[in-house]
């Protein structure tokens, strides 16, 4: 089976493509500001990916996500002030610490449903926020600046930005990879069978809870992840990182690209930035357009951008048909 | 080997004043299709849900197979051989009809923490999968949206979930609820199909269908048993009659 050119998979190619020649664009059009962006935008495409897997085809609605970005960040931003500055302790220990956290959370907030679900979660992260908000050696309020990125051996140097962005690319690329793989096998059908109905999966002879907590551990460790290398990109980290605007942000790139679609949360992630990049350049108050912007997607446009070029594309073979 | 396959032994459950199950004893023979009957609010549903697990007694006792469950979670029990059909229809209605009956072939085909393999082209759970939708008149509809079948094909679609697992014993809620006559008769014909091969605990408010297909037939009323017995005794007691099959005659067309 070929992948027919449809419009959805034309704009997804063009996007990837885009993606890995934005090194390129940045030299030619001599803005150095592009890279750095696009770094971001990769790094919490990243972060928004790992949400999506629980969000969208898990249906648990964690309002705390950016907790583990922090956690991710703060494990490079403390090991490197300890003097700790290899990446082979630092990210693993991010990756655990992530997990872990995630493990904790998972298992007593996964007892509850709904609104429940979504105040524990917040709840979980704010405290996380505040702890490391109360850490005064490693900088409190004002976060921790960070001298040296994590070294590798040769010749990987996080420090070249052009490297450090397809570090970044690679790493988004291979997530959104294991995520398709996982969601399609049979612990992803649990998944999405408990998103669906969950008193029924039980009734059929399945322990939701148990598939539900691994997945919210394999989504908190994949943004782990995405903190360790947010950290190394603004060489800063603050509990700003956690805060829960910031979840609410990751929440907003999955709804708007598309829940529960593989290249939803890249493609709402880069919306969502771009948009406000854009918007932030024209008038200070940009989110007064971003609001009303979200506010359509959400009331027209369910399976968000992604669901419209499937949308599209539906039209189009409607069209041949006729 | 003549022990019975699910013995109720002095069951009870109470929400607040209101007793729903009141100190029940039933036994389901092994290969027997035994029917419980009652008025509206007899406890009928809620004795399923204990035996199913998904609500506890307060007291009293169920064996399976000779093997004390009181305790077991609904899908420990599952796993046992036991399986239950819902009255409201409860189906994974985003994913499409065979994902709906590979779910449960999976659920019993040991654990899945398989994070790899695309679970859409294994064969292990694809084939019996459309094997109970084919048992069920489903095979054609197999690869639509479950959200796009008729009610009727929902309660078809409902058993062939619950014969996926290969189980022992079905519970079966109401499951010709808001059937129009032809897919009753197709339901009778397909539960007669099956008891054949398994045994069979019915709640049902066709009488009619009850009657065609019951070896046995218990009769709550307030979560008592008021009686229980072959259908013709059923036909024949008093209290019966007294307390439900005359009224439900005149009211069975409004129960749906």
């Amino acid at each position: 089976m070929t992948p027919a050119l449809t419009a959805r998979n034309i704009a997804i190619v063009a996007l990837l493509a885009g993606l890995l020649l934005m090194p390129v664009f940045a030299e030619l059009a001599g803005n150095r500001f592009l890279l750095t962006l696009f770094t971001r935008i990769v790094i919490l495409a990243l972060a928004a990916v790992s949400l999506n897997l629980i969000l969208g085809y898990g249906g648990m609605m964690s309002f705390g996500h950016a907790a583990y970005l922090g956690i991710g960040g703060y494990a490079v931003g403390m090991l490197a002030h300890e003097g700790v500055l290899s990446g082979f302790v630092q990210w693993p220990v991010a990756l655990a610490g992530s997990a872990l956290f995630a493990l904790i959370i998972g298992a007593l907030s996964l007892r509850t449903r709904g609104v429940y679900f979504i105040m524990i979660t917040l709840a979980f992260a704010q405290m996380a926020y505040y702890i490391f908000a109360g850490l005064a050696r490693y900088g409190g309020d004002d976060g921790l600046t960070i001298y040296k990125r994590s070294q590798f051996f040769n010749p990987i140097n996080l420090s070249n930005k052009v490297q450090f962005y397809y570090i970044c690319l690679a790493l988004l690329f291979a997530a959104i990879y294991l995520v398709w793989r996982l969601v399609n096998s049979r612990f992803g059908m649990t998944i999405q069978g408990a998103r669906s109905n969950d008193i029924r999966m039980r009734a059929i002879g399945f322990p939701t809870y148990r598939y539900k907590l691994v997945c919210f551990v394999i989504a908190g460790t994949m943004c782990g992840l995405s903190g360790a290398l947010l950290a190394n990109h603004t060489d800063f980290v603050s509990p700003q990182m956690m805060y829960w605007t910031r979840s609410g942000d990751l929440i907003i790139m999955v709804v708007l690209g598309g829940m529960g679609s593989p290249f939803g949360p890249l493609i709402g992630a880069v919306a969502l930035l771009v948009l406000e990049e854009v918007l932030s350049g024209i008038t200070e108050y940009w989110q007064i357009i971003l609001g009303p912007l979200l506010l359509l997607v959400v009331l027209f446009a369910r399976g968000g951008i992604d669901g419209l070029l499937v949308k599209l594309q539906g039209k189009e073979r409607a069209k041949v048909r006729s | 080997m003549s022990e019975p396959m699910l013995q109720v032994e002095n069951l009870a459950k109470r929400f607040g004043g209101i007793v729903a199950t009141d100190d029940l004893v039933l036994n389901v023979e092994a290969g027997e299709l035994h029917a419980v009957i009652g008025p509206n609010g007899a406890g009928k549903t809620t004795l399923i849900a204990q035996l199913s697990g998904q609500l506890s007694p307060d007291s009293g006792r169920v064996r399976f197979d000779g093997k004390d469950i009181t305790a077991l979670p609904m899908y420990r029990r599952s796993r046992l051989g036991l399986a239950r059909s819902f009255q409201i229809t409860s189906l994974f209605l985003d994913l499409s009809v065979l994902d709906n009956v590979a779910l449960a072939v999976q659920a019993h085909a040991g654990h899945s923490f398989r994070f790899w393999r695309n679970a859409r082209s294994e064969p292990d759970l694809r084939e019996p999968a459309r094997a109970a939708l084919a048992r069920v008149g489903l095979g054609e509809r197999a690869d639509g949206r479950a959200s796009a079948l008729s009610h009727g094909e929902h309660r078809q679609l409902e058993l062939a979930m619950a014969l996926a697992g290969s189980p022992r014993m079905l519970l079966l809620d109401e499951p010709m609820a808001g059937l129009g006559p032809e897919e009753s008769a197709r339901m009778v014909e397909m539960l007669r199909a099956l008891k054949r091969e398994l045994t069979i605990l019915l709640v049902e408010h066709d009488m009619e269908a009850v009657f065609a297909l019951a070896d046995r037939i218990t009769v709550l009323v307030y979560g008592r048993v008021i009686a229980s017995g072959k259908p013709d005794d059923i036909r024949a007691n008093a209290d019966v009659r007294d307390a439900y099959l005359g009224e439900a005659e005149t009211g069975a067309a409004s129960h749906g």
